[in-house]
């Protein structure tokens, strides 16, 4: 028997709306938002970016931290103990703000606990969805927002959805950054960042290497965060899944760094010219579910760019093989009199490639007739994503021993190579934690199956910032790909010192679900050629393989000129000059200038040449052996000049808990992945004008009414570990919520005919709120209002895409509904289970608090709807009370239980409401016939005491009688 | 890269006949198991002529034989001359320098079948071909008496598309010698504890997910899937003779056409079924 537990906390700020979030903020944390203003201020003014700023000795680091971040994370801890409810529905989305910021500012030593049962790792996907619904339906609020809060610090408009996202993020890291500033323990919304940020205006002019080899430039504000820069290069892109890619500046000693969008580019790349390249961050193990083609095109170019530098190592039939399909995709179908004999030798299709490969690569060509350019993309990709080494990011290291080894790090964990052999693996689920101290890596396994204890592994990195920088991008890649939503800063119990650097953009899961909401024509986009060079200019084709990819091949006829060679710095520069030209125009330019830079003369393809290639192969590799992909040591050749301090604090020992969510936290991530898009989808689905205006609706009430109930709240949560549900903050988010559950309900009642229970608590819109449920009940029996990361059913992905048509059935209703979706301090409890649905109402809250929460929860209206269907009886008997049921069987005195919880934060800002959602999903397992509400109530009891501050607003059961289900 | 779709799939395949030899040469290397036997040449040239007959009539492959060099004993088990995969041949470096002898012939036939042939450059290296195990997805590689690291590090170089991680192998044996592959995703595996544990070690260092199928006998491990086309499969397994209590296990294996095969003369010198086969693919779909 396994019995899903889900009670999620969900905390909404309200802060973009410049009026409202005065008002708002003041009442959610009063004190904190004064406070974050002055501090957030200072904090963006001051010079010292908090990662650059690490670099410099530990101590002025730590200090720093304690000034800026860290400091408010110490303070806010204390704070959040004592406001318990009005503190976390502000303060989980502060303190990841603030950990992001504190990373960047002091990494020392951090130290993270097991996401599973401390922090909560698994982020909340639904709030994410939520926010990008709300996002992508409330443009226009959003844009109003902007313009209000002044929060806008990006002046360019963005008109899709996703730019308003991205604002939105955006908006919230400039929170978060400013949280982190603060100095006081008080947790600021963002609103007040915001407005500081787009006051200062120093641009300055940053350029950007694309994948096709050509460069992009704009003028940025200095004080920019790296958001600001990846969003324009993502719209010069067109491109709308982003959340792959990334940029990276490389610093004086080559070493190749992500950009982090949450912090000010300033900050991070100090005294190094502001040139990036633009790459891709986390690949995409399965390509053929990207949505759109042109990312899968982005994607190619760097595949070939990592295939011909040597840094993705394939034989000699899969050069060949990949080779023929970048020639199909660029050139299109074979022609023999188009194409004769050499016109194979102007691509580079490996780091060094023969006669005879070229000779394949044709033979092969000719197989592929009539796949179009985006056929032959895919099935470049399907092929190269077989390779063992696609998508690992290798770093340099010394075992205990000091035997050299690579540490690879990937999706599914992390690989240890000696030479080119593996020698050992850490999935993501057997790593406990992952922690760095000075220059050393150290990685907590879970013990084996015979053993007793974790054992800790020690690696050692060339130097601090190497250890620190295989350290962010584990947790970047943990976060990624196995979380569902990014991981909320540490609570209380885990502030630490150190580095609380988190991922901060989308997860995978998010970002498909977002992807799902993309709904334009598919953009046209222009295919630029892979030709290492021109023969056109000089005959001399021998580009350094790695920016073979620069030129616009098929699209346009530019032909020669595009090869790019990354030879000299001139070479750079010239890619440069060609990105400036090229910057506005949304389809790649075609360089010209590079032909120029190359001099080699390799049209033959003589030995010398292949040693050339080598040569430039082997340089590359060097600079690919770190994590950074592109390889493009001509550009970085100048960064070098520049001075950069970037030297991470040697004594700080940063820890991330990167906990493997166990098995079945990972089925539940996925399935709430599910969810989300589905949700979004039905978003989509629903008119836009409908919900933004709901939303903008719901933002209203909220900003009014929640002053009252915020301060009720507020007083309750503080007094009482148990945490209630703050309405206010929650409006819009709630709606979204809801509709999100809805939809998710609809997908389980589609697998298992699981019962759903809504609880839809609507301050003021009660009856809506009644409907929505009444709806969700007649529409899918089924719909659990899970919320969003509760339902942990054993769904797979299909049946979850089979259950989006209901949920976009149901989005229409939550659209109808959207008033009722306020959700005040409802907490909802959902026991789904398949044959039978019973609906009640249960509010579910400490008993202490039960009684105030009710009391005060009911006039507002709420209506806590509880749908429990239990086959068994004795689930019944138990819905019968609403809350009390629950709570009375708090103790669980079944051995054959085990649980397992999965805390996923969610930070979700939209429009200028930003919500920060806790959400824990306790999955129960036992041989034997557990009690549920015994083992339920215990897990709610838990989780209040973990989560003090935290108000529960919702709570889902899922009951599920599979062993299997539950396990995963 | 060759798709999963293809693994098992077989076209040819070279043996080498029995050299008078076998039998004079006690398997003083240790690589069979227990206290060495002499070589019954009689039956170890009929269980020949019965494996031989298998691989043609049964699989459907076209054999090449080798003709029997009396120089060399070990020169039957094939196996461990070169890696196959795809159109790509590693010849290996056996630990014994005695059988660096067999290589010219193998390597002139795979030639002839067009392979693309890779010969080990490092002298530092040893390699046996029966510590390679390819499971389809990756290989895993033996470290054991006859292959070392830099052995084992030329089949990465060689096969770069697929990951490939070392296995401990402790005693005399190879990887092969209690392992192999029964299926596209399964894992034939011996009990003891060597074998256990490289399992276990696999199932540590894999991406993928395998089953195992556990037989009593550690040669029991050894077999030789092969697919007959789309319509089914065959596996080639050590005979109930040999292994009585390693028969069950292999009925578990559903849509297979099991086969037993003796081959119990060749294991004295620490043969296999596997091993006295070098299966190629000449008809490799993309």
């Amino acid at each position: 028997m396994t019995t899903e537990v889900g009670p999620e906390t969900e905390v909404k700020k309200d802060s973009e709306q410049v009026g409202a979030d005065a008002s708002e903020e003041a009442t959610q944390s009063q004190e904190d938002i004064k406070c974050e203003k002055t501090l957030s201020e200072e904090a963006q003014d001051s010079p010292s970016s908090p990662a650059l700023a690490s670099q410099s000795s530990p101590s002025s680091q730590k200090k720093e931290k304690d000034l800026s971040e860290s400091k408010g994370i110490s303070r806010f801890i204390p704070p959040w103990l004592k406001k318990q409810k009005s503190y976390n529905l502000v303060e989980p989305k502060d303190e990841a703000k603030k950990k992001a910021v504190e990373e960047g500012q002091a990494v020392e030593t951090g130290e993270c606990q097991l996401p599973e049962e401390v922090t909560p790792p698994e982020g909340n996907l639904e709030k994410a969805t939520a926010e990008s619904q709300q996002v992508a339906k409330a443009n226009d609020k959003e844009e109003e927002k902007h313009s209000l809060s002044s929060a806008d610090t990006q002046p360019a408009k963005e008109d899709s959805k996703e730019t308003e996202i991205k604002k939105v993020s955006e908006e919230q890291e400039e929170k978060q950054k400013i949280e982190g500033k603060r100095e006081t323990k008080e947790v600021q919304t963002a609103e007040i960042k915001m407005e500081k940020a787009p006051k200062k205006i120093k641009t300055v002019q940053c350029k950007v290497m694309l994948l096709d080899g050509t460069e992009y430039s704009c003028d940025l504000e200095k004080r920019a965060k790296g958001q600001v820069l990846f969003d324009k290069v993502c719209e010069q892109l067109n491109l709308l899944e982003k959340d792959y890619f990334g940029l990276l500046f490389q610093d004086n000693s080559d070493q190749k760094n992500w950009l982090d969008s949450s912090k000010e580019i300033k900050r991070q790349i100090r005294n190094l010219p502001w040139l990036f390249t633009f790459n891709v961050k986390f690949y995409p193990p399965d390509p053929s579910q990207l949505t759109e083609d042109i990312t899968r095109y982005f994607l190619c170019l760097q595949l070939r760019q990592d295939i011909a530098s040597g840094r993705l190592p394939c034989s000699f039939v899969t050069h060949s093989l990949l080779g023929s399909y970048t020639l199909q995709a660029e050139l299109g179908d074979y022609d023999p009199e188009e194409h004769n004999n050499d016109y194979i030798s102007e691509f580079q299709f490996a780091p060094s490639q023969s006669k005879e490969m070229e000779e394949k690569v044709v033979e092969l060509h000719k197989t592929h007739r009539g796949l179009t350019p985006a056929q032959a993309d895919s099935h470049f990709l399907e092929n190269a994503k077989r390779l063992s080494m696609y998508g690992v990011d290798l770093h340099h290291a010394k075992d205990s021993e000091g035997v050299d080894i690579m540490l690879g790090v990937c999706a599914n964990g992390l690989l240890i190579y000696k030479d080119r052999l593996r020698i050992n693996r850490f999935a993501w689920p057997k790593i406990l934690k992952i922690s760095y101290k000075r220059s050393s890596f150290y990685i907590k396994v879970r013990p084996a199956e015979l053993e007793q204890f974790e054992s800790t592994i020690g690696f050692k990195l060339p130097n601090h910032r190497a250890a620190k920088r295989l350290w962010k991008v584990c947790v970047e890649h943990h976060t990624f790909y196995r979380l569902v939503s990014p991981e909320q800063p540490a609570k209380a119990k885990f502030l630490t010192l150190g580095s609380k650097f988190r991922y901060s953009g989308r997860t995978q899961a998010q970002t498909r679900q977002a992807s799902n909401l993309i709904d334009r024509p598919a953009p046209y986009f222009e295919r630029t050629s892979s030709k290492r060079v021109s023969r056109s200019l000089d005959g001399a084709p021998m580009g350094i393989p790695d920016q073979s990819l620069l030129r616009d091949f098929s699209a346009t006829t530019v032909g020669p000129a595009g090869g790019v060679v990354f030879d000299g710095e001139a070479v750079g520069q010239a890619k440069l000059k060609d990105g400036k030209g090229r910057d506005e125009d949304g389809s790649p330019t075609k360089t010209p200038q590079l032909e120029l830079t190359q001099d080699e003369k390799d049209l033959d393809k003589t030995q010398d040449d292949l040693l050339k290639h080598q040569a430039s192969i082997s340089e590359l590799k060097r600079n690919f052996m770190e994590s950074t992909p592109e390889p493009r040591p001509s550009e970085w050749e100048k960064r070098r000049i520049t001075p950069l301090s970037l030297q991470t604090q040697g004594s700080s020992h940063e820890t991330l808990t990167v906990v493997e969510e166990k098995k079945q936290a990972e089925v539940g991530i996925e399935e709430t992945v599910v969810i989300d898009e589905i949700n979004r989808g039905k978003m989509q689905a629903d008119t836009d004008a409908g919900e933004t205006h709901k939303v903008e609706h719901l933002s209203k009430k909220d900003s009014s009414s929640s002053s009252s109930s915020d301060s009720s709240s507020s007083s309750e949560s503080e007094d009482e570990l148990v945490g209630e549900y703050q309405p206010q903050h929650r409006v819009t988010e709630d709606i979204i919520r809801e509709e999100q559950e809805e939809n998710e309900g609809a997908k389980k009642k589609e697998e298992r005919a699981t019962e759903i229970i809504q609880s839809v608590e609507t301050l003021q819109e009660g009856s809506k709120l009644k409907v929505t449920v009444e709806h969700s009940q007649v529409t899918a029996k089924a719909l659990t209002q899970e919320n969003a990361v509760t339902i942990k059913t054993g769904e797979k992905n299909v049946m979850e895409e089979g259950k989006r048509e209901e949920n976009e059935e149901q989005l229409k209703i939550n659209g109808d509904v959207s008033h009722v979706d306020i959700d005040v301090a409802s907490q909802i409890i959902c026991c789904s289970e398949p044959p039978v649905v019973k609906t009640e109402m249960v509010t579910i809250s400490d008993a202490t608090q039960r009684t105030e929460i009710s009391t005060k929860e009911v006039p507002i209206v709420q209506t806590e709807t509880k749908t429990i269907t239990y086959e068994s009886p004795q689930f019944d008997g138990s819905a019968g009370g609403d809350t009390g049921l629950l709570l009375s069987a708090q103790t669980i005195t079944s051995e054959s239980v085990s649980t397992t919880t999965t805390t996923h934060i969610t930070k979700t800002v939209k429009g200028g409401v930003s919500e920060t959602r806790i959400e824990k999903r306790i999955v129960i397992t036992g041989d034997a016939d557990i009690d549920h509400d015994q083992a339920l109530a215990q897990a709610i009891k838990e989780a209040k005491e973990q989560h003090p501050d935290m108000s529960v607003t919702r709570v889902v059961v899922h009951k599920e009688t599979e062993l299997e289900e539950g396990k995963e | 890269m060759a798709g999963l779709s293809s693994f098992g799939k077989y076209t040819h395949a070279i043996v080498c006949c029995i050299p008078d030899s076998l039998g004079t040469r006690p398997a003083k290397d240790g690589a069979s198991e227990g206290q060495p036997e002499p070589v019954d040449l009689a039956k170890a040239h009929r269980q020949y002529g019965v494996y031989t007959g298998i691989l043609r009539q049964k699989l459907g492959l076209q054999v090449i034989e080798l003709a029997a060099d009396e120089g060399l004993p070990h020169s039957v088990l094939v196996e461990d001359i070169a890696v196959i995969q795809g159109d790509t041949a590693l010849i290996t470096r056996p630990w014994e320098p005695a059988r660096r002898g067999e290589i010219s012939s193998i390597k002139k036939v795979l030639e002839e079948l067009k392979m693309r042939v890779v010969e080990v450059t490092d002298d530092g290296a040893t390699l046996d071909g029966s510590d390679v195990l390819f499971t389809g997805r990756e290989f895993f590689v033996g470290i054991s008496r006859w292959t070392n690291h830099r052995g084992a590090e030329m089949v990465a170089d060689t096969f770069r598309d697929f990951a490939v991680s070392t296995i401990p192998v402790p005693g005399s044996c190879h990887l092969k010698s209690f392992c192999s592959m029964a299926g596209p995703d399964t894992i034939a595996i011996g009990s003891s504890e060597a074998a256990k544990k490289a399992i276990r070690t696999m199932e540590q260092l894999t991406d993928h997910h395998y089953d195992t199928l556990t037989v009593p006998d550690d040669p029991a491990g050894n077999c030789v899937y092969v697919r007959l086309g789309p319509k089914g499969s065959a596996l080639l397994h050590r005979s109930p003779e040999e292994f009585p209590s390693s028969q069950q296990p292999f009925q578990k294996l559903p849509d297979l056409t099991l086969i037993p095969v003796a081959c119990s003369e060749v294991a004295k010198l620490g043969g296999t079924l596997s091993s006295c086969s070098l299966l190629i693919n000449k008809k490799l779909d993309r």
